[in-house]
């Protein structure tokens, strides 16, 4: 969604039908890393920074993205201290999910959707998928827009902080989202058949 | 409950990205026969607003907020089939788009929050719906309420298995946590779920594809769906809620690494003894029951709150 910010490196550049399986490998490389804090782990590492740094990543993007993962870090950080002999374990898992995030990050920075999307027609992904996915790209922003002008509608117009009120006041805005989201594709069909679409 | 890269060792990764294939592939050949040309475009639309609909933040208590996940209300609105197709998109957006839950990982969760999720809960809705007579707005609210519920509940107890088959989590930790917390989401889910579906069905009752009482599948494809869930109930709880001492553990023992599986589950629940109940097992079982029948409950309760008289139904609905 931020493709005019985004710089042109060499990984920008580079096709991505190579990307997307190197970033598989090398996720699936770091998986297969020990389950207890190892200095092997320096390895991937290095490979990920680099690759970081190559990709100019905005620190902040990547900051955010990371965040998601705490979250789930966290709960499953609890857990490890329940049970102390899973600690080495949860410490390995914590590098790897963390090295894998950034790798994610980087590819998702360097490489917009629509490539990833022609990989997977290349990868004879069936069709009804591929056009599930495209629409859903495309409409995605649209239907975010939506959401957000009929919550504020609805913020001017009621005043209640009300939690009850608020639960019910929002599942009026999905149920009309959808409404509105299956009004939209009934046009896109018609639209799409216009131009010639079977 | 999106699983990360680094959670899951190859071989859970494997098994859950095949389960996640069938499922998928059975989605994929019931909505090729089913799916008309012009809802083609819907699909995309509705993956979209799942996705939209999941930014929405609705306040829970003390500040905080939670979302809808939309597994059982695409279920409701759309079916099954397409139901699996819009949520393993919105998956594999978040994964390929917003790096939300692994590369790796994204057989496990498309077949958590896809295939458990969105099947589970649309056997569940349909089971409840009949149960409380058919095609009236209240047991749709109420069915729709408590497969939201159950959905959500379902795709832990598998993320739980998974964790546990992996080895990263020893089950007696991993399930009651996941299950307890996702009890609490699920019942925020199954309202969300219930009050949406109410809004639709208020709107536009010929958009909700779960509201044609004939309308349903054909039982074939509902089995190989239950037989689907059933399977993957076998591969990732069966190995751990038995209460025997099963395959896995009498391979543990044999291998001589029990001692090793022992010090996993050294945990403050691996002696858990209820009072009345024989094993923890069957507490679980126990507990699990009177979880489900709570939830039920609590979901007619709403229905009837939401929907206060049956005249208005057939007016409504029609």
């Amino acid at each position: 969604m931020q493709t005019e910010r985004r710089a042109s490196t060499a990984l920008h550049r580079a096709p991505a039908e190579i990307k997307l399986p190197i970033g598989l490998m090398l996720i699936a490389g770091i998986a297969l890393f020990p389950r207890h804090p190892d200095i092997v782990y320096a390895w991937p590492a290095a490979v990920v920074f680099a690759l970081f740094l190559a990709a100019r990543v905005p620190l902040l993007f990547a900051l955010k993205r990371l965040l998601l993962l705490e979250f789930f870090i966290i709960g499953f950080g609890l857990l490890a201290f329940l049970n102390p002999s899973a600690a080495p374990m949860f410490y390995a898992a914590f590098i790897k999910s963390n090295l894998c995030v950034l790798l994610m990050v980087i590819l998702t920075w360097t490489t917009p959707f629509q490539d990833l999307l022609h990989v997977l027609r290349r990868w004879r992904v069936p069709g009804v998928m591929l056009s599930t996915l495209a629409l859903m790209h495309r409409y995605l922003p649209v239907l975010a827009e939506e959401s957000r002008r009929m919550e504020r509608a609805r913020a001017s117009r009621t005043f209640s902080p009300r939690r009850r009120l608020a639960w019910a006041n929002l599942s009026v805005i999905i149920g009309q989202l959808f409404v509105r989201g299956t009004e939209r594709a009934e046009r896109i069909y018609l639209a799409m058949c216009a131009r010639g679409w079977k | 409950m999106h699983l990360p890269d680094g959670f899951l060792d190859a071989k859970t990764a494997l098994l859950s990205t095949g389960a996640a294939a069938v499922g998928l592939g059975l989605a994929l050949r019931q909505a090729r026969s089913a799916l008309e040309p012009r809802q083609v475009p819907l699909l995309g639309l509705s993956a979209a607003f799942v996705f939209a609909a999941q930014m929405l933040n609705f306040p829970v208590a003390g500040g905080t907020s939670g979302h809808l996940i939309g597994g059982a209300l695409v279920a409701v609105l759309l079916g099954p089939a397409a139901g699996v197709i819009v949520m393993t998109c919105v998956l594999i957006i978040q994964c390929l788009m917003f790096a939300d839950g692994g590369l790796l990982a994204l057989g496990a969760n498309v077949f958590n929050m896809a295939v458990m999720n969105v099947c589970g809960g649309y056997l569940v809705f349909r089971g409840t719906r009949r149960l409380l007579g058919n095609n009236t707005l209240r047991a749709t609210v109420a069915a729709a309420a408590f497969a939201g519920w159950f959905g959500t509940v379902l795709a832990a107890v598998c993320c739980a298995g998974q964790l546990a088959l992996s080895g990263i989590a020893p089950w007696g930790l991993a399930f009651p946590a996941m299950v307890n917390v996702h009890m609490v989401i699920g019942a925020g889910e199954g309202l969300a779920t219930a009050l949406v579906v109410l809004a639709v069905l208020k709107a536009r009752p010929e958009l909700v594809a779960g509201h044609q009482a004939d309308g349903g599948l054909h039982w074939k494809v509902s089995g190989a769906f239950a037989l689907l869930i059933t399977l993957g109930l076998a591969a990732f709880v069966a190995p751990f809620a038995s209460p025997l001492p099963d395959g896995l553990e009498s391979v543990a023992a044999r291998l001589g690494f029990g001692h090793k599986a022992g010090a996993g589950l050294g945990t403050p629940l691996a002696d858990y003894q209820v009072p009345y109940f024989g094993s923890a097992a069957a507490a679980t079982a126990v507990a699990g029951l009177v979880g489900t029948l709570v939830a039920f409950a609590a979901a007619y309760g709403l229905a009837r709150v939401l929907v206060p008289s049956l005249n208005a139904v057939r007016k409504n609905a029609n």
